[in-house]
C-alpha cells in the first residue's frame, strides 16, 4: 500500500501535474532570501521539483536566470538529483539551452556537462566553438584546446601557426592561469604581450599621503579626500603637509604600490594611510565591476559612493580578490582608493599596495574610451620631486 | 576507557551510530576512535583502495554507515564545491552533489576551499567550505537547505582561508566564522538553517575548530582564550581568558579540556555547574602543540610540535614524559583507537605509534605518496586518509 501510494505519488508529479508543480516549486525556490529566509519553503518545494523527470531540466535550467546565487544553488541540486536518478535526457532542449548566450552562463555550463556526462563525443564537438562564449567556464575548456593545439605547433617548429593559436588563447582567456599561459609561450616566440590592458588594469593615479593609521584607527577616520577631491589641496598628514602627486604603475598586473610613493625609512612606513584617485572615461552607462586585488585595509569610492570597504591585513593578495558590482556612468567616473598599512613589523607585512581594474561580469576588460598607452616605465623608488597633482587618465 | 568511553556519549546525547565518524576528530570531537579492528602494522596490502577525487581538499571524511563523506572543490578559482559520499566498501560513488560558492575562494595555496570537515547527527550532512557557505543534505544527497554566510555578511572571510569545522548538537549547528574583519559565531537552526543566534567574536584570523563540551554546551577558541557557549541562545556559560592558539583545537576526554595555551593548559570541567569557570588542573610549556591538535590515550595527552616530535604528558600532572621522533611535518591532527596513535605527516606517510612502549614506538609506516592535510577518518576496522586528489582506505 505503502509503495503504491510512493508510485501514484510520483507518476502524478512526472506525468499529470508536473508543469504547474516545476513552475511553482521554481517560484518558491527563487523566493529564498538573506539569512535563510524561505528556506523552509524552499526545502519543501525541493523535495518536490527534484521528483521531476529529466524533461524539466531546461526549465528549471532557465530559472537560474537572474535568480540570486543561494537561488541557483538549490536550483542546481534539484538538476544533479534529478540527472542522478537517469531517464532520457532531453538532449536537443539541452543543446538549444547551451546556444542561448542570454541564458545564466553557469547554468549553460552545467546543460554542458550533462551532454558531456551522457554524451562526450558531441560534447567534445562543441568545445571549439565556445572560444568566446560569455561563461567563462564553458570557454576555458575551448582556450585549452587551443594551447594545446598552439603548443603542439610549437613543438613541430611552425611558429606562426602557433603564435596565431597563442594569441587566440590570450584573447579569449579570463582565467588567470591561462591568461599566464598563454603570454609565456607568446613572449616565449618573442611576441609582445600588453597584459595590463588585457585586463583592463587601471595604471594612471593621483596619490595623496600619509596620514594617520596609528592603532588601525586611521581605517574609521574621515580624512580630507573622503569628503571632497582637490588635487590642488595641501592637508596635515600624520607628519607634516602633504599634497596630491602623479602616480604610474608600469606593473604588468597593475600594482599600484604605494611603499614607491612614500617609502619612509627601512622596509617601509607603517601605521599609515594614503589614497590613490583617479579618473575612468566611459563609452556608455551600463553595469560593470571593478576588481581589487590588496592585502592592506581598503575602501573604495566610485563617483563619489562607498562601494565597500574591508579592514583585513596581510593575509594575502590575488588578482580579482574582490569582485565589486558597480553601475558605470557614460563619460567620466571617479574612484578613489583609500588604503590603510597597519603596525606589524614582519617580512610579509611590508606591502602597502593594491591593483584594480575595470571589467564586465566575465572578467572581459572595459577599457576606458581614452586609454592612453601601457605605460613602460613607472613612478620610481626614490620618492623624490613627485609630479604635482593632475587629472590622471585610465 | 571503554566505560568511560560509553559513558561520555551518553553524556554528549549523540544519536549517531556509534561506528559513525560524523565530525572533525570523530564522535566524541576528541580523534578518539573505539574501533577494535584498525591494523597495528602497515604493509602495502593494508591500502585496500584509492579513488581519484573531484577536487582538491583537507578536510576529513566522514564514516556514516556504509558511506564516506567526502567534500571538495575544484577550478581555477576553487568555487565549484563539491559534496561526495563513496561506498566504504569499493570507494564507488553512491552520490555526487555540486554547488557554487557564493562567497570568496581566496585562500593560500596550501589550504583549499574544502577545508572544514562535515558533520553530521546521523540523519543529516552538514558541510562547511572556506567560502562560508554551509550545505545541509540527508544521508542520499537530497538538499534540505543551504545558507551563503559571506552573501549575508559580506566581510566575513579570510584572504588565507577558512578551516573551522561546524559541530551539531541537539537542534543547533554552530559553526565558527571567525577573521580579521567580520567575525562571528552562529547558532543554526539545524532542520531549516535559520539563525538562532550569532555572536559578535574577536576580530581576529582564526582556524579552530568547536569543541562540545556536554549536550548543548561548546567551547569556542580564540586567541583571547576559550568561551563556553550554551547552543540553545548563544549565552556564554564560562570563558579561559588567557590566551589560546588559534589554529590546534582544543580536546576533551573524561571531563578534562586540553586547550593548546601556554602549551596545553588543562581544565577540570565541572559537570555539576556548568556555569562556573572550571577549575585549571596543570599548564605545561613543554607540551607544544604545532598545527596538529592534543590527543589524549588514557592517562596521557600527546602533543605534536612543528619538527615532528611527539611529546607524551601526564594527564593528571601535565609533567612531560617520553618523546618519540616522527617524519614530519604534519598538519593532520592523529587519531587514536585502543592504545596506538595514527599520524599521517604532510608527504603522506602514515605513521602508527605504540603508545605503551617504553619510549613510543612506530610500529608501521606506508607511504601514501600525496600530500595529506587533512585528519584521517575511522570505521568499521579501517582509515580513511584523503589527499588533494585522492581518499584512500587503510584496514587489515
Amino acid at each position: 500500500m505503502k509503495l503504491l501510494f510512493a508510485f501514484l505519488s510520483t507518476a502524478t508529479i512526472c506525468f499529470t501535474g508536473e508543469a504547474a508543480s516545476v513552475s511553482d516549486s521554481i517560484k518558491t525556490i527563487r523566493s529564498v532570501g538573506p539569512e535563510g529566509q524561505g528556506n523552509t519553503a524552499a526545502a519543501k518545494a525541493w523535495k518536490s521539483l527534484a521528483q521531476a523527470n529529466a524533461a524539466a531540466l531546461p526549465e528549471i535550467l532557465r530559472a537560474m536566470r537572474d535568480s540570486s546565487p543561494l537561488s541557483a544553488n538549490w536550483l542546481r541540486a534539484a538538476v544533479d538529483t534529478i540527472a542522478d536518478r537517469g531517464g532520457k535526457l532531453p538532449q536537443q532542449a539541452l543543446l538549444d539551452f547551451i546556444a542561448d548566450q542570454k541564458q545564466e552562463p553557469r547554468a549553460r555550463r552545467l546543460a554542458f556537462e550533462l551532454i558531456q556526462k551522457s554524451n562526450p563525443k558531441l560534447a567534445d564537438k562543441l568545445i571549439p566553438g565556445l572560444i568566446n562564449d560569455p561563461s567563462v567556464e564553458l570557454r576555458r575548456d575551448a582556450v585549452a584546446h587551443v594551447l594545446e593545439a598552439g603548443t603542439a605547433k610549437q613543438t613541430s617548429k611552425q611558429t606562426q601557426a602557433a603564435v596565431k593559436d597563442f594569441r587566440k588563447a590570450l584573447d579569449a582567456a579570463r582565467d588567470i592561469d591561462q591568461i599566464q599561459a598563454a603570454t609565456t609561450a607568446l613572449r616565449q616566440l618573442n611576441e609582445k604581450v600588453d597584459l595590463p590592458r588585457h585586463f583592463g588594469f587601471l595604471m594612471h593615479w593621483n596619490v595623496i599621503g600619509p596620514f594617520d593609521n596609528t592603532e588601525r584607527k586611521g581605517f574609521a577616520t574621515v580624512f580630507p579626500p573622503e569628503k571632497k577631491i582637490d588635487l590642488s589641496a595641501t592637508y596635515e598628514g600624520k607628519s607634516g603637509k602633504v599634497e596630491w602627486s602623479e602616480f604610474i604603475t608600469a606593473d604588468e598586473y597593475g600594482m599600484v604600490d604605494i611603499n614607491k610613493a612614500y617609502p619612509g625609512p627601512g622596509d617601509g612606513l607603517k601605521e599609515v594611510t594614503a589614497f590613490a584617485y583617479t579618473e575612468y572615461t566611459a563609452a556608455s552607462t551600463g553595469p560593470a565591476q571593478l576588481r581589487l586585488g590588496c592585502k592592506n585595509a581598503w575602501k573604495i569610492w566610485h563617483n563619489g559612493q562607498l562601494v565597500f570597504s574591508r579592514d583585513e591585513y596581510h593575509r594575502g593578495i590575488r588578482i580579482d580578490q574582490y569582485q565589486l558590482d558597480i553601475n558605470l556612468t557614460k563619460g567620466r567616473n571617479t574612484f578613489l582608493v583609500k588604503l590603510c598599512q597597519n603596525e606589524q613589523q614582519q617580512s610579509w607585512t611590508k606591502q602597502w599596495q593594491f591593483q584594480l581594474r575595470v571589467c564586465d561580469a566575465t572578467g572581459t576588460a572595459v577599457l576606458a574610451a581614452d586609454r592612453p598607452p601601457t605605460p613602460e616605465t613607472g613612478t620610481d623608488n626614490s620618492g623624490n620631486n613627485p609630479t604635482p597633482g593632475r587629472r590622471p587618465r585610465n | 576507557m571503554k566505560n568511560s568511553l560509553i559513558a561520555l556519549t551518553f553524556a554528549l546525547g549523540l544519536t549517531v551510530h556509534s561506528e559513525d565518524w560524523n565530525q572533525f576528530r570523530g564522535p566524541h570531537g576528541n580523534g578518539v576512535s573505539t574501533d577494535k579492528n584498525l591494523p597495528t602494522t602497515l604493509q602495502d596490502d593494508n591500502l585496500k583502495w584509492s579513488i581519484a577525487l573531484p577536487g582538491r581538499g583537507l578536510s576529513g571524511a566522514l564514516v556514516l554507515g556504509d558511506h564516506v563523506i567526502v567534500t571538495c572543490s575544484s577550478g581555477p578559482t576553487q568555487s565549484r564545491l563539491h559534496v561526495l559520499a563513496l561506498n566504504a566498501k569499493d570507494g564507488s560513488v553512491a552520490w555526487h552533489r555540486q554547488f557554487w560558492a557564493t562567497g570568496r575562494t581566496m585562500c593560500h595555496d596550501k589550504t583549499s576551499v574544502a577545508a572544514p570537515t562535515s558533520c553530521s547527527d546521523g540523519k543529516n550532512i552538514y558541510a562547511v567550505f572556506s567560502s562560508n557557505d554551509v550545505i545541509c543534505l540527508d544521508r542520499a544527497g537530497n538538499l534540505q537547505w543551504l545558507r551563503g554566510l559571506t552573501a549575508d555578511y559580506a566581510n566575513v572571510s579570510n584572504s588565507l582561508g577558512m578551516s573551522s569545522s561546524p559541530v551539531v548538537t541537539g537542534d543547533t549547528l554552530v559553526v565558527q566564522v571567525e577573521n580579521d574583519s567580520e567575525s562571528y559565531t552562529l547558532g543554526l537552526n539545524k532542520t531549516n538553517g535559520l539563525n538562532r543566534w550569532r555572536l559578535d567574536r574577536p576580530k581576529a584570523a582564526n582556524w579552530t575548530s568547536p569543541v562540545l563540551l556536554k549536550s548543548g554546551l561548546v567551547a569556542l577558541q580564540s586567541k583571547t582564550g576559550i568561551d563556553a557557549i550554551r547552543t540553545e541562545d548563544g549565552s556564554n556559560a564560562w570563558s579561559y581568558e588567557d590566551g589560546a592558539s588559534t589554529i590546534p583545537s582544543s580536546a576533551v576526554l573524561n571531563g578534562v579540556l586540553y586547550i593548546p595555551s601556554h602549551g596545553i593548559t588543562a581544565l577540570k570541567l565541572n559537570d555539576a555547574d556548568a556555569a562556573n569557570t572550571p577549575k585549571q588542573l596543570w599548564q605545561s610549556g613543554r607540551l607544544q602543540p604545532g598545527t596538529a591538535s592534543p590527543i589524549v590515550i588514557g592517562n596521557k595527552v600527546f602533543t605534536t610540535n612543528r619538527a615532528g616530535v611527539l611529546s607524551s604528558g601526564n594527564t593528571k600532572t601535565g609533567e612531560r614524559g617520553w618523546q618519540l621522533r616522527l617524519k614530519g611535518p604534519f598538519s593532520a591532527t592523529p587519531v587514536a583507537a585502543g592504545d596506538y596513535l595514527y599520524f599521517v605527516n604532510e608527504a603522506g606517510l602514515m605513521q602508527i605509534v605504540d603508545t605503551t612502549a617504553e619510549e613510543g614506538e612506530i610500529t608501521g609506516k606506508l607511504d601514501l605518496g600525496e600530500q595529506v592535510l587533512g585528519s584521517p577518518a575511522v570505521g568499521s576496522g579501517a582509515l580513511y586518509v584523503r589527499s588533494n586528489s585522492k581518499l584512500y582506505k587503510v584496514a587489515k
